[in-house]
């Protein structure tokens, strides 16, 4: 009896221990082609299931459409370029496991990711030791470029990382002054979700909005996951405010706006670009109506350059959204295609080509789709655009486009 | 204004779901001493059960049509995935040490997830729920959102139809003598094994509830809503006192009412202002948990041996 106990105990150890070995995603959906004779793979790292995946699905096959765009035009003569797709479910320890198994592959010559900050934060020191070039199209925490004392004294931690958007310090910024003066709100409410984008965004939104003249009549924080918003949602409408702005993704503002405006606080939510997708309005309906968020660059649909590009997006009928962040992930992974050009002559690999690659990377400048593409002494996007959109009968609509000066 | 009737309310919708979710536990757990770690995906297959039969439905049909089908299709899944669970999973091990079947429960807990992850369509991400097609309902001071309208109406009504069910028919009394003693039970005459298998189903039944009641006040189902929900409704059971249904039920209003306590009001506690709010509302579930059980060890609701079922 206990020899049958213990066979049966065995086996069900092992079948789960099969099935979470099972979980990882295998995203190998590049072909390779014979316009090479060397194949160049350039790592993806994303939440691409669960939390999140919403926006990381478009960083995905943002870079596959730049990937197969280089490969049907031939940009590197004699390099075959393919996409290896890593999720890492908003998980920062699940993209440090990314970076190792990127960083143990040779033929990765760079990556393009993560799409949270957090997960940023754990990357970076794995993909900087090895000197791989990482790229982030969407990574908006201050620090991760500018060094943790960044407001005082600026200091690049990482010579091997780059990004496509602009920093926090200039998005929540631009936020507060839009609802001070574009909104004339002037009493505002912050929640954020702990997490290193969602916390930075608000505190920066908070010193600005007050610096402005507007009083901050309350703030709270979530967790991830949460569902359940309906006692803060009650705290928010008491407290008077007239504008509640969140720092975090669209999985827990899309609640929370409904909760609030069913709790029948009438007041928008405004966020950052975590929130700047339409599942957010799918999944808030008419509660939506009227919220805010600002987000890096100008509208994708109304830049020429990014027409094909958006084009080809719906025409494969790729998931996700392209509009958050595809267009950041096409012109990062076009400016690493454009560095191993440089390094990678007649097909041959050079010994250094990782470290070779971070040089060319930041010193490259090219028009991309989304703007001009080259990157200041700490690795930030010289593009400082930021848009303002608003829900607008069911669908983001741009209300305000410029650059960020906070005063 | 005063802000507490509508945060008692708000805890109360909250608790309602938990302990819904909790009296599946506490069942499984009266009768064969098995927490059913399993329970939290049997939840949320009852959501997405819910959902499959809404998408089933032709486009645009009202709500309240599609509503009781959407009832029915749940439960049919969860009940269905309970029972199933109970015969293929746990009954095999019925004899083997309590270990074998915990673990079992928690593989199998592992395995409904990724099921409902790889095979539902669309199910990586959440997924849009259908919603009642009214506003929220104001009584005097208090707002309640449509979602909790039919969380407030299904919640007691299953509770009492359950306490009836318990306490007079002659199955429920088969099950409380089969809680009190099996091998008597069934030396009575009673089939052990198929108040096993109604225990399971009636769990299934009410996370069906908990379930579709979820997809209607949160606005989406995911395949890993289960998780955190049943370790909340597990809390809620153990602090009601486990195996006694009505201590389950009392229990999640109890962590449901000290999670909304804890947002709203500890924040306001001169000097405990960066230990209140949103964030820390778990922690003060769990610190409320473990004073309980200092003090009563067998739960608020718990006995030794009386009236479990």
């Amino acid at each position: 009896m206990r020899q049958r106990s213990l066979v049966i105990l065995t086996s069900v150890l092992t079948t789960g221990a099969l099935t979470l070995t099972a979980c990882g995603s295998r995203n190998d959906d590049s072909k390779g082609s014979d316009s090479g004779n060397v194949t160049v793979t350039i790592g993806v790292d994303a939440p691409l299931t669960g939390q999140n995946s919403a926006t990381g699905l478009g960083i995905q096959y943002g870079a596959q459409i730049a990937v197969d765009d280089a490969n049907k035009n031939k940009t590197v003569p004699g390099v075959t370029f393919k996409i290896k797709a890593l999720d890492d479910k908003a998980i920062p320890a699940t993209g440090q496991q990314n970076a190792s198994q990127l960083v143990a592959e040779k033929d990765v010559l760079g990556v393009v990711g993560p799409l949270n900050s957090g997960v940023a934060t754990q990357m970076q020191q794995t993909l900087a030791s090895a000197n791989l070039v990482e790229i982030s199209p969407s990574n908006t925490a201050p620090e991760l470029t500018q060094g943790k004392n960044w407001q005082t004294d600026k200091s690049r931690p990482f010579k091997s990382y780059f990004r496509t958007a602009t920093t926090d310090a200039l998005q929540g910024a631009f936020a507060a002054d839009y609802a001070y003066n574009g909104l004339k709100k002037k009493k505002a409410f912050v929640v954020d979700d702990k997490q290193t984008y969602g916390a930075g965004l608000s505190k920066i939104f908070k010193a600005q909005f007050a610096k402005q003249g507007g009083k901050i009549v309350g703030t709270d924080h979530v967790n991830t996951g949460d569902r359940d918003f309906s006692t803060l949602a009650t705290k928010i409408k008491n407290s008077g405010a007239d504008i509640l702005y969140y720092g975090g993704q669209y999985d827990e503002s899309q609640v929370l706006t409904k909760q609030l405006k069913d709790a029948g606080a009438k007041i928008p939510l405004f966020g950052g670009d975590g929130m700047f997708t339409p599942t957010y309005i799918k999944t808030a309906g008419k509660a939506a109506e009227g919220d805010l968020v600002t987000s890096i660059g100008v509208p994708v649909d109304t830049l020429p350059a990014a027409q094909d590009f958006v084009a080809a997006y719906k025409a494969k009928k790729y998931p996700g959204d392209y509009g958050t962040y595809g267009s950041y992930a096409y012109d990062a992974t076009t400016a690493i295609i454009k560095a191993v050009g440089e390094v990678v002559k007649d097909g041959k690999v050079p010994s250094d080509a990782r470290q070779q690659v971070v040089d060319a990377v930041q010193k490259t400048s090219f028009d991309g789709i989304s703007g001009k593409i080259s990157f200041d002494e700490y690795g930030d996007t010289t593009n400082k655009q930021l848009t303002v959109y608003q829900v607008t009968k069911g669908e983001w609509k741009s209300v305000k486009s410029g650059v960020a000066n906070p005063k | 204004m005063n802000t507490l009737p509508q945060q008692l309310a708000n805890g109360l919708f909250l608790g309602s779901m938990y302990g819904l979710i909790a009296i599946g536990y506490t069942m499984v757990y009266g009768i064969v001493q098995l927490i059913n770690f399993a329970h939290g995906e049997i939840f949320m297959t009852g959501g997405f059960g819910a959902l499959t039969v809404y998408l089933a439905l032709p486009d645009g049909i009202s709500m309240w049509i599609a509503l009781p089908a959407m009832l029915i299709g749940g439960a049919l899944v969860a009940v269905l995935i309970a029972v199933g669970a109970e015969r293929f999973a746990y009954r095999p091990l019925r004899g083997a040490p309590r270990l074998a079947p915990l673990i079992t429960a928690i593989g199998l807990s592992l395995a409904l997830q990724q099921a409902v992850f790889n095979w539902y369509p669309d199910a990586k991400s959440a997924r849009v729920f259908p919603q009642l097609p009214f506003g929220p309902v104001h009584l005097g001071s208090v707002t309640v959102q449509s979602g909790d309208v039919f969380l407030i109406i299904a919640a007691p009504l299953c509770m009492a139809v359950l306490a009836f069910f318990v306490r007079l028919s002659r199955t429920g009394r088969a099950m409380q003598a089969t809680a009190q003693d099996p091998d008597t039970a069934q030396l009575m005459g009673i089939d052990t094994n198929r108040i096993i298998v109604i225990a399971f189903a009636i769990g299934g039944l009410f996370a069906a509830v908990a379930g579709l009641s979820y997809g209607l006040k949160y606005g989406s189902v995911s395949y890993d809503m289960g998780f955190i929900a049943g370790l909340k409704a597990f809390t809620a059971a153990v602090l009601g006192g486990i195996g006694n249904i009505y201590g389950a039920m009392l229990g999640g209003l109890v962590l449901g009412l000290a999670e909304a306590m804890a947002t709203a009001y500890i924040a306001d506690i001169p000097g405990m202002h960066q230990l209140g709010g949103g964030g820390w509302a778990s922690v003060w579930a769990f610190v409320l948990l473990i004073l309980v059980l200092l003090f009563r060890p067998q739960g608020l609701l718990g006995e030794r041996v009386a009236d479990r079922a």
